[in-house]
């Protein structure tokens, strides 16, 4: 047996546990931890600028790998700091563990130099957090940490490090565990049987059907299995925001995603169905509008890897718990094996009826001669990147635009903060992708209100050449706050118009990059073209686009899933 | 509606501040509630009573389940079952009163473990709603200090909650 210091331990076990980054920063209570770390080179360490964006980065690396992210951070301020990113994590279910430095266990409760009650201030917003009360535990605390983040429905876990667990001349024998029991933790690992078949058979006695997939389709890496059931049935499938690229968007059968900012198509259909089938999705509140005006004619098989998404806010005719790639996988032999096939009338009346509605909306916006549509930027990066780049979004009109105007056709490509709708997301996620995606191209969209969040990042691409393209759609306002002041107060526009924004080509140039600025119709695709032939350069394009425009179609708030504004004055 | 959930958790450090940081965060209610060790020695066992319509008292018991540290739980209220609390109070008790309320106490079948020339103290155990009506028939003028335990529980017949 090899004998190592609790600093040691911990990043062997790192190691062991087959960890390829991480993402932090240094301060006191974690430098026993850093000396380890520069005494090894199997795990890599980027260090960013302010906390928060080493939690993004790391559930950037999350969404587009589906591995687990490590953070890593001193105590105090340094693990406050962390505290938005791990918020935004658990919100999305993504795999994190949160390496936390603490002082001295014999410090604790005194309030010693940089201690905060990391364990109570993250709770709320953790799947859970572990402290180390032994050296000699690190290995099979970081064991759990990473098995309670990526099982069953993942989330971020935070490991508080007393100071003094880390001492490097106190050493103790290392072995990294193989397994981990938790007697009152085991996840589900398939569907109940009788219930899997019940849906089935409901599934292929339905008239109206739709299929709604949600964020866990990816999560769970089910899409090959979801694709598979949807083709097989012929049926008309809409996702989530989160569960965007989970089935083709260009497919005849995919009509858009769903909810307050969906496709007309998607909503109509949600609204008249007979029969839903909800794979990996809540029923969250921006999807569902009113609940008790929610699909008044649909039966709903709900299937989820966590119970307690099951019948929280809508309730579900028959839930199915269990993760979603095998359960769809018995759907799948089941309805091969059933004699009962959709009815071909029913169907064929239902998809005429969706195809009406698709043809009366589709996504559409009015074209301008004179300004940059921020839906236009989109749709031209689309065209140009070939529907292949990930997408890392910021939070407000822009992240509506890119989701809507980007039409994903693989699972963990877009990239955003669905669930918090964290402004500040989008440049560490992108950083966190084109890390370990160095040939793939990488756009960070975002608005000159939250690239401000955490523009200092621009220094941290600097240091590990990270050529992200930032596509800074700048309407010169927090655009989606003054769109709901446009429509809900009268056009006041308290707070929502940036003033005095800096000149971003020169901020990029400060930093070491390029600047690019658009702010000709006629240079949107020649530049973008030229911004996106800098494959090694992290190239900053500020483009200059419509001030006033708004994003449809919205739901009008408190109504049906149907109630929708198409634009500034059509309301259906 | 009121119910009583029985939990068996990890007797460990922070386990129950993940409980009722759980019931605060999603604004269920916690009307009392108990925990102390068991006969093994790595478990807690915790009641909880609570109200709420039948969907929350589903979210609750679910959200519980979720907690790491919870082992298993029970709504106790879903069958027969046996509940129990402790009370002692502190009773004005001078003059004519003395008589009275030890006349109560009988009937509530509670004791009287402390006394003074102006005071008495009573124990007494039973349903909440025992001593609930205790407290009314002595009438809260008469009341100097009440100290509850909160609800324990346990369900009747051969049904055991245990690993
Ligand atoms: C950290 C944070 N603070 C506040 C908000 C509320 N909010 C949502 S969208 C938005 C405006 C975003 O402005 P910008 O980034 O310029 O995007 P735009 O809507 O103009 O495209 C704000 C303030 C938020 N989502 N996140
Ligand atoms: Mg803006």
């Amino acid at each position: 047996m090899e004998l190592l210091s609790g600093a040691d331990m911990l990043i062997r076990s790192l190691q062991d546990e087959g960890i390829e980054y991480i993402y932090g920063y240094p301060g006191g209570a974690a430098l026993h931890i850093y000396d380890a770390l520069f005494r090894q080179d199997k795990v890599k360490h980027i260090l960013v600028r302010h906390e928060q964006a080493a939690v993004h980065m790391a559930d950037g690396y999350a969404r587009a790998t589906g591995k687990p992210g490590t953070v890593l951070v001193t105590s105090g301020p340094g693990a406050t700091n962390t505290i938005t990113g791990i918020a935004t994590a658990f919100m999305d279910s993504i795999p994190m563990v949160v390496l936390c430095g603490q002082v001295a266990s014999t410090l604790i409760g005194e309030d010693a130099f940089q201690e905060t009650d990391m364990i109570g201030v993250s709770r709320p917003v953790v799947k859970h957090n572990l402290s180390v009360r032994h050296p000699e535990e690190i290995p099979e605390v970081i064991r759990k940490a990473y098995y309670i983040a990526s099982t069953g429905r993942p989330g971020p876990v935070v490991v508080d490090i007393p100071k003094d667990m880390t001492t490097p001349n106190e050493r103790f024998e290392y072995a990294f565990p193989k397994k981990v029991k938790l007697r009152s933790y085991n996840p589900a690992i398939r569907g109940h049987a009788g219930q899997i078949k019940k849906a089935v058979d409901m599934l292929l006695a339905a008239r109206r059907p739709i299929i709604y997939a949600g964020g866990g389709v990816i999560l769970g890496k089910a899409s090959d299995q979801l694709t598979e059931l949807v083709r097989m049935l012929g049926y008309p499938i809409t996702n989530t925001l989160m569960g965007i690229g989970c089935y083709p968007a260009t497919d005849k059968q995919h009509l858009g995603w769903l909810g307050m900012h969906g496709t007309y198509e998607s909503n109509m259909a949600m609204h008249h169905s007979d029969l839903i089938l909800c794979v990996g999705a809540r029923f969250d509140d921006r999807v569902t509008n009113a609940t008790e005006k929610f699909c008044p004619g649909a039966r709903i098989v709900h299937i989820d890897i966590d119970p307690a998404s099951i019948s929280k806010t809508i309730d579900a005719d028959v839930p199915i718990v269990g993760p979603v790639d095998a359960v769809l996988k018995e759907m799948i032999a089941l309805v091969r094996e059933s004699k009962a096939r959709p009815d071909a009338e029913a169907l064929s009346a239902w998809w005429k009826q969706i195809e009406e509605w698709r043809a009366f909306h589709g996504m559409r916006y009015e074209n301008n001669p004179e300004v940059i549509k921020p839906q236009e930027v989109i749709e031209t990066l689309w065209r140009l990147t070939n529907g292949d780049a990930f997408v890392a979004s910021d939070v407000g009109q822009h992240q509506m635009f890119a989701a809507q105007y980007y039409k994903f056709d693989k699972p963990n490509r877009w990239i955003n903060s669905g669930g918090l709708g964290t402004m500040g997301f989008g440049l560490p996620a992108a950083m966190g992708v084109k890390l370990t995606h160095p040939d793939d191209e990488v756009l960070c969209v975002t608005g000159e209100g939250s690239i401000q969040m955490n523009i200092q990042e621009l220094s941290t691409c600097k240091q590990y050449n990270l050529p992200v393209k930032i596509i800074n759609l700048n309407n010169q306002a927090l655009g989606m706050v003054k769109q709901w002041q446009d429509m809900n107060y009268e056009s006041r526009h308290s707070q929502s118009y940036m003033e005095s924004l800096p000149d971003f080509i020169k901020l990029a140039e400060a930093y070491g990059h390029v600047g690019v600025r658009i702010d000709r119709k006629e240079d949107l695709e020649p530049k973008l073209k030229e911004v996106l032939a800098m494959k090694d350069k992290l190239v900053f394009v500020d483009i200059y686009v419509d001030r006033f425009e708004h994003v449809y179609p919205m739901q009008v708030a408190r109504g049906s899933m149907k109630d929708m504004w198409l634009s500034k004055t059509e309301r259906v | 509606m009121r119910r009583i959930i029985s939990v068996l958790l990890e007797n460990e450090p922070g386990a129950l501040s993940r409980v009722v940081g759980l019931f605060s965060q999603r604004n269920y209610n916690i009307e009392t509630l108990t925990v102390a060790p068991t006969e093994d020695e790595t478990l807690s066992r915790l009641t909880v009573t609570t109200t709420g319509s039948d969907k929350v008292i589903e979210q609750i018991t679910k959200q519980l389940n979720k907690l790491i540290e919870v082992v298993k739980l029970v709504d106790l209220t879903e069958g027969a079952h046996i509940e129990r609390e402790l009370m002692l109070v502190k009773l004005k008790a001078t003059g004519s009163q003395r008589a009275e309320i030890k006349r109560t106490v009988d009937i509530f079948r509670g004791q009287i473990v402390d006394v003074t020339s102006s005071v008495y103290t009573v124990q007494l155990a039973g349903d909440s709603d025992k001593l609930d009506g205790f407290i009314q028939a002595v009438g809260t003028s008469g009341v100097l200090e009440v100290v509850r335990t909160g609800v324990s529980g346990i369900a009747r017949g051969e049904k055991v909650l245990s690993l």
